[in-house]
């Protein structure tokens, strides 16, 4: 995957020389082209990958191998907005050979993105990694499946992964990986409870009203809580989980980003 | 046969209830559900592990906390209101303080049984594709290990991990776009999970699967319509076997003795012209008894051959044992069929003991001695009794071993006016040959599958009740009218109560020796699903749905 990488930004130099040329012949590029810096980069890189397995049979590398169309420059025939060109990845249209897809929510936003900034991105840092090395690392050394589960394997102490990459876009997913407590969903909070008979839980929130709390707890069980009847509760603001960054190095972290965004559930 | 069991039922409660009480902890309990406890549901009645409560499928609670002296004490305990408007049919499934229920159509919900707070929901969007002929439904998940089991409305099978709410596999069971639909509740036994399908009105070809618990790979296929060369295949002429219909859309049971299990068959097809389809048309309209390692046919029992009337015998298999008065043991089946019959069959053997009119009916003058229906068609234009909806349906009945009674919900003096025509099937498009049309003319009103806040027709068009039956003769004990007709199931418990509801939104509790009504509550929406109990923290609760939410009663703490 690295070598697609690379074979991307040789992509994204041919696409670039194609654009100079289109201007130099005159073309005008689409008043509403956007920029690299914003959108995220793991998004960008993970819409690159896509683009390579989806689009670029038709569309090539350079993005205009289709007469009308120059996905580089900006160039599209029906849709203006982000949404709309979601809508279109989706849809497909009808009477032409763009097909319709099945892409997630997270695919649309990398998609997009890469769309958006193929003309002149640099995906020379890798963000993406090897997913076959990332599922690896996930069960072995970056010890993920110690707390987290995918498809009945691993612990149920934090939140199953199963479809995550359905989910979550790759720039979340790369944070999440990165800084654990700063993407944390509120709901996740990792809580501690004091019985009457000064039984400590320890767990992971589920959910939550005025007068209970309902968590999964250390060892795995489903707990709901009067909260009268606790000593003590506190949920914590910072998240169990190490920055993947502690045990794994940033070629491995990517690999394990790779993986995440394989799993879109059943 | 009520005796016997009632003195061992005794001692059995008494020294039950301090062990229920030891082991009734509150929610936070992981133990797996092994085939070895649902094997043995009746020891621990504090919970609900199967959709019948237990394989034999009396839906009988051994919990006698609430009781006639004190069940004006019943309060509210929790509501559980569905994100949904379809039919909510579920019951659901309690294991060790945590209750697991689908809401319609198939949303999982894992909740603390004591209070209804939400521990997860796994949601699920069923395929457009589905549509399923009667309301998209769905009568619950069962449990082995700590994995739930999901058949859902557009064919699929979802194993749903119990603890955490995520699935971990999925297998297609049938083709919605065919319209097949899968609308019961599992049945595992051993480390399969068995199902049926739905889809008796759009021409298919029905049958019983099991998969893998583990994997979700199919272990067996039995077509409740033979192929050709098979036995029974004979009984359809021309081609009609391959659209003939025969449906399994409700939860067998299972005799772990004689290793079988049982499962009732839905209406052949096209619905009302049997003239397409010449023959007995097996095994539809009949109980068939398979071999749960292979879905191999160990025997059948055909209620009505060649029906006209839609008389599906999905009904839920009871299984009852009773002295046979030389020292040995009746293995029966106790059976209330929409045809308006009941039945007691040996359940070794499928060899036919009784049966008698539980409602009125004129489709048939009698069984004869091999239980076959004498059948007295009606002249065209006249009205049939049952009516389509049948002298019941798939209500569950219950038996009660404290007074040896069956207790069945039946729609009374209810009929149908049934017109036969040629149908051209199509696939995936209904196949009804013909309807049952409305005994009073157009502008009137019948009961059908749904009623609003109205009652809009008359006694004229049926009732309902609460029939208790003697299965060692027959004969009616008691009934309790209703001015609607009823599809609520019962439970009764080892207090002698009898709960159930109505479609008038009433849940009530009965004597289950006498009748007498102890107890009502009004709850505002149609009862549909069988009211269930279990017990956490030493207190006995009872769920049941009412309209759009499940309402669960305990006595005041």
């Amino acid at each position: 995957m690295l070598n697609s990488a690379a074979r991307r930004t040789t992509g994204w130099k041919a696409g670039a020389l194609g654009l100079v040329a289109a201007l130099a012949a005159g073309a005008a590029p689409a008043a509403a082209q956007d920029h690299v810096g914003q959108y995220e980069q793991a998004d960008i890189e993970f819409g690159a990958r896509l683009y390579d397995a989806n689009c670029v049979q038709c569309h090539a590398e350079s993005g205009d191998a289709v007469a009308g169309v120059d996905l580089a420059g900006g160039v599209y025939s029906r849709a203006g907005s982000d949404p709309e060109l979601m809508g279109l990845l989706r849809a497909g249209i009808p009477g032409t050979a763009m097909p319709p897809n099945e892409f997630t929510s997270g695919e649309l936003t990398g998609l997009v993105a890469y769309l958006r900034t193929m003309r002149d991105v640099d995906l020379s840092a890798v963000t993406l990694g090897d997913e076959a090395r990332g599922e690896a690392l996930f069960a072995g050394r970056g010890a993920c499946a110690s707390c987290h589960r995918v498809f009945g394997e691993g612990s149920r102490v934090a939140p199953d992964l199963s479809a995550i990459g359905a989910v979550r876009t790759a720039a979340y997913l790369q944070e999440s990986l990165l800084d654990p407590t700063g993407s944390m969903l509120a709901v996740n909070r990792p809580l501690r409870a004091v019985l009457a008979d000064g039984t400590v839980l320890t767990g992971r929130r589920l959910n939550e009203d005025t007068y209970t709390i309902q968590m999964i707890d250390q060892d795995e069980r489903l707990r709901s809580l009067e909260k009268a009847d606790l000593r003590e509760l506190t949920a914590g603001a910072e998240s169990t989980m190490p920055p993947a960054t502690d045990a794994l190095d940033d070629q491995e972290v990517a690999d394990v980003l790779a993986y995440l965004l394989t799993l879109k559930g059943l | 046969m009520n005796r016997t069991r009632m003195s061992t039922m005794n001692s059995f409660r008494r020294t039950l209830v301090p062990l229920l009480l030891a082991a009734a902890l509150a929610p936070g309990a992981a133990a797996q559900v092994t085939f070895e406890r649902l094997l043995n549901a009746d020891a621990e009645p504090h919970n609900w592990l199967t959709y019948s409560g237990t394989y034999s499928s009396n839906r009988y609670t051994t919990l006698d906390q609430i009781t006639a002296e004190n069940v004006d004490q019943l309060e509210l305990a929790w509501i559980f209101q569905a994100n949904s408007l379809e039919p909510f049919q579920a019951t659901p499934l309690v294991v060790d303080g945590i209750m697991y229920l689908t809401e319609p159509v198939n949303n999982v919900v894992a909740l603390d049984a004591r209070r209804g707070s939400v521990f997860w929901k796994y949601e699920y969007t069923p395929s457009p594709l589905a549509r399923p002929c009667c309301g998209a439904v769905n009568r619950g998940v069962a449990i082995l290990g700590d994995t739930l089991f999901l058949a859902t409305i557009d064919g699929n099978l979802i194993a749903v991990d119990a603890i955490g709410g995520a699935p971990i596999w999925q297998t297609t069971v049938a083709d919605p776009a065919q319209g097949y639909a899968l609308t019961l509740a599992p049945l595992v036994i051993k480390d399969k999970v068995i199902v049926g399908v739905a889809g008796g009105e759009f021409g298919i070809r029905g049958y019983i699967d099991a998969y893998d618990a583990a994997t979700g790979e199919q272990a067996w296929r039995f077509y409740t319509i033979p192929g050709p060369g098979e036995p029974g295949h004979e009984t359809w002429e021309n081609d009609a076997w391959r659209t003939g219909g025969a449906s399994a859309w409700l939860t067998g049971s299972y005799d772990p003795d004689l290793d079988l299990t049982y499962w009732g068959i839905g209406n052949p097809g096209p619905d009302w012209n049997p003239a397409q389809r010449p023959g007995d048309n097996l095994y539809s309209d009949s109980v068939v008894a398979l071999d749960p390692d292979t879905g191999e046919l160990a025997w059948y029992f055909q209620f009505t051959p060649n029906d006209p009337y839609d008389y599906d015998s999905v009904q839920i298999p009871v299984l009852v044992d009773a002295p046979d008065g030389a020292g040995g043991t009746l293995r029966l089946m106790l059976w209330a069929n929409r045809n308006g019959f009941f039945y007691v069959l040996d359940r070794e053997n499928g060899r036919f003991l009784n049966g008698t009119e539980f409602v009125p009916v004129n489709w048939a003058s009698g069984l004869d001695d091999s239980g076959r229906p004498v059948q007295t068609p009606q002249p065209p234009g006249a009205t049939t009794f049952p009516g389509v909806q049948g002298g019941t349906n798939w209500y569950s009945p219950s038996y009660s071993p404290e007074t040896g009674l069956f207790y069945v919900s039946a729609w009374e003096a209810y009929g149908s006016v049934f017109e036969a025509e040629e149908a051209e099937y199509q696939p995936g498009r209904v196949f009804l040959g013909g309807r049952p049309a409305n005994p009073f003319g157009a502008g009137a009103n019948v009961p059908g599958l749904r009623r609003g806040h109205i009652n809009n027709w008359t006694d004229a068009a049926g009732g309902g009740a609460v029939i208790a039956i003697d299965p060692r003769t027959g004969e009616q004990q008691w009934r309790v009218a209703m001015t609607d007709v009823t599809s609520s199931g019962i439970l009764t418990s080892a207090s002698n109560l009898l709960f159930t509801g109505n479609r008038e939104g009433d849940f009530h509790i009965l004597d289950a020796e006498t009748g007498d009504v102890l107890w009502r509550k009004p709850l505002g929406g149609m009862i549909a699903n069988g009211p269930m109990s279990y017990m956490v923290d030493g207190r006995q609760y009872v769920a049941l749905a009412a309209g759009h939410s499940l309402f669960v009663f305990a006595l005041k703490e």
